[in-house]
């Protein structure tokens, strides 16, 4: 689990994150929602560690990010796995390569043969066809990029996975199979799993815990079905602002006045 | 802006200690290396090899035309060229030469790779990716120069050689003769010690503008730009010093 206790981040003297409390549990894909320059994207990476905190804790399962030393967070980073908006891919390296990358780095203890077979389990794991792993990642399309990133994130065994806009840039239906592959990861590997997004489609597809930023303030927390009860301005103006979704809401409501 | 000059002084000090520090796995440093001795150092011979037959022919040609005066000894174009290949063309003029060539190409591979994430996807995995990224740069560069140096002194000479076989403006022996006459070893050493500093100054300076890249492909392009201006300005005035320091 990692939990957030009154975390504040500001950048030249502006804060941008503001007394941030909350719990991202295990085994459950956790998101953070909110419209863009909320301050979610700086949440996460105040949480991954990529900026650091002003005040505040980062716990992971108790241990406290921001008191950890240079090596401490270097092991910890090792327990960690995350897909960029843009896959992040290396594209200098195939996407074997790619994913064989973190265990030729860390995992030295494996024989190359076992790093192979770890790499190729990843990549199967994700669905991704065996004619595409000697290809580079400019050669492959933005959901198979996805998935390969997925496949790299996972490829250490990760306790903890963040996905920062996972489905940016696809279509609905390959959005939607990432998502699903995500949440199947979680569940399968017992995760703790941090999405950061704005797609409606995946908050309602796999938000199991969700926390809503608004202006750097949590404005709001629960699950993907208390969203529909729920009577936060900022939220319901955020997630029913399409004519679709405030259709959706009505017909969810008016089913369960019935 | 002597603020923001400290300022970047400071991130460049910090970035170099990061480089500067143990690798996370060696066996992937190893790897690393040779891959950047051939981008950086072979990929460069050609270009190498272009300019310095090239100009050593012309400098041998306008030594010749410029230095009609019997007090002259004919041998004496062979010696310039000698000399001024040695001590500034192949160590200095090469190295700017290189900063343009290399730098922008180490400065934008690393810009891209800040842009889209990459760098922070090392970051991420708990990998120092200064140390991974630019430490085999700055080594593959720094121990490839001196070779590059050796070769466009042996070029310029060659452009010479073809001058006097092709052309009647001086006499093969005569040309020959100048550039084994009054031999000073030092020179070598003066003009490899100089393309030490110079293959340091390119490649950390260029990954410095590239790691700090910031926003969109225009950054890039900027961060390419600056690192290529300011290694040339850098690569000038470390010039002037180290040629203080070793020859006077």
């Amino acid at each position: 689990m990692i939990e957030v206790k009154n975390l504040h981040k500001s950048f030249d003297g502006k804060e941008v994150l503001h007394d941030i409390s909350a719990q991202f549990h295990q085994g459950k894909v956790n998101q953070i929602i909110g419209q863009s320059g909320s301050g979610k994207t700086v949440l996460m990476k105040s949480i991954i560690g990529l900026y650091p905190v002003d005040r505040g804790k980062v716990l992971y399962d108790n241990r406290n990010l921001p008191d950890m030393s240079k090596r401490d967070i270097s092991a910890l980073r090792r327990e960690v796995g995350m897909l960029f908006q843009g896959a992040a891919l290396f594209d200098s390296q195939t996407v074997i390569n790619n994913v064989l990358f973190p265990l030729e780095m860390f995992a030295t203890q494996m024989s190359k043969t076992a790093q192979r077979a770890r790499a190729v389990f990843c990549l199967e794991r994700v669905n991704l066809p065996q004619t595409a792993f000697d290809l580079y990642p400019a050669e492959i399309s933005g959901g198979m990029q996805k998935r390969v990133a997925i496949a790299r994130a996972i490829a250490l065994n990760p306790k903890y996975l963040f996905c920062d806009e996972p489905n940016s840039g696809l279509d609905p239906i390959t959005a939607l199979v990432i998502d699903r592959l995500i949440e199947d990861i979680t569940k399968e590997f017992e995760i703790t799993t941090i999405v950061n997004t704005h797609d409606m489609n995946s908050i309602m597809e796999i938000g199991a815990h969700i926390i809503f930023i608004e202006k750097g303030h949590k404005a709001w927390e629960g699950s993907k079905e208390n969203i529909f009860t729920s009577d936060n301005e900022a939220l319901n103006n955020f997630v029913f602002a399409s004519k679709f979704f405030k259709k959706v809401k009505q017909s969810v409501n008016t089913t369960e006045e019935l | 802006m002597i603020t923001a000059a400290i300022k970047q002084t400071g991130r460049y000090v910090e970035l170099m200690g990061k480089t500067f520090s143990k690798p996370d796995n060696w066996k992937m440093f190893w790897r690393q290396l040779p891959k950047e001795m051939e981008k950086l150092g072979v990929n460069s011979i050609g270009i190498i090899v272009l300019i310095s037959v090239f100009i050593g022919a012309i400098m041998t040609m306008q030594t010749i035309l410029n230095t009609e005066n019997p007090m002259l000894p004919r041998y004496s174009t062979g010696l310039v060229l000698r000399d001024t290949l040695l001590l500034e063309f192949s160590s200095s003029i090469m190295s700017l030469l290189l900063a343009g060539k290399v730098g922008s190409n180490i400065a934008s591979e690393i810009g891209t790779m800040r842009i889209t994430e990459q760098i922070d996807a090392l970051d991420v995995m708990g990998i120092n990716s200064a140390n991974y990224l630019i430490l085999p740069k700055i080594i593959g560069l720094v121990l490839f120069m001196p070779a590059l140096v050796i070769f466009s002194v042996f070029c310029g000479m060659f452009g010479g050689v073809g001058i006097a076989y092709f052309t009647d403006l001086i006499t093969m022996s005569d040309f020959l003769y100048g550039i084994q006459y009054a031999f000073i070893p030092f020179y070598l050493t003066y003009s490899l010690i100089k393309s030490l500093f110079f293959g340091f100054i390119i490649a950390s300076i260029s990954a410095f503008y590239g790691y700090y890249a910031f926003g969109g492909a225009l950054d890039v392009g900027r961060a390419s730009t600056n690192a290529v201006v300011n290694s040339s300005v850098l690569i000038l005035l470390i010039n002037i010093i180290l040629t203080k320091l070793l020859l006077t």
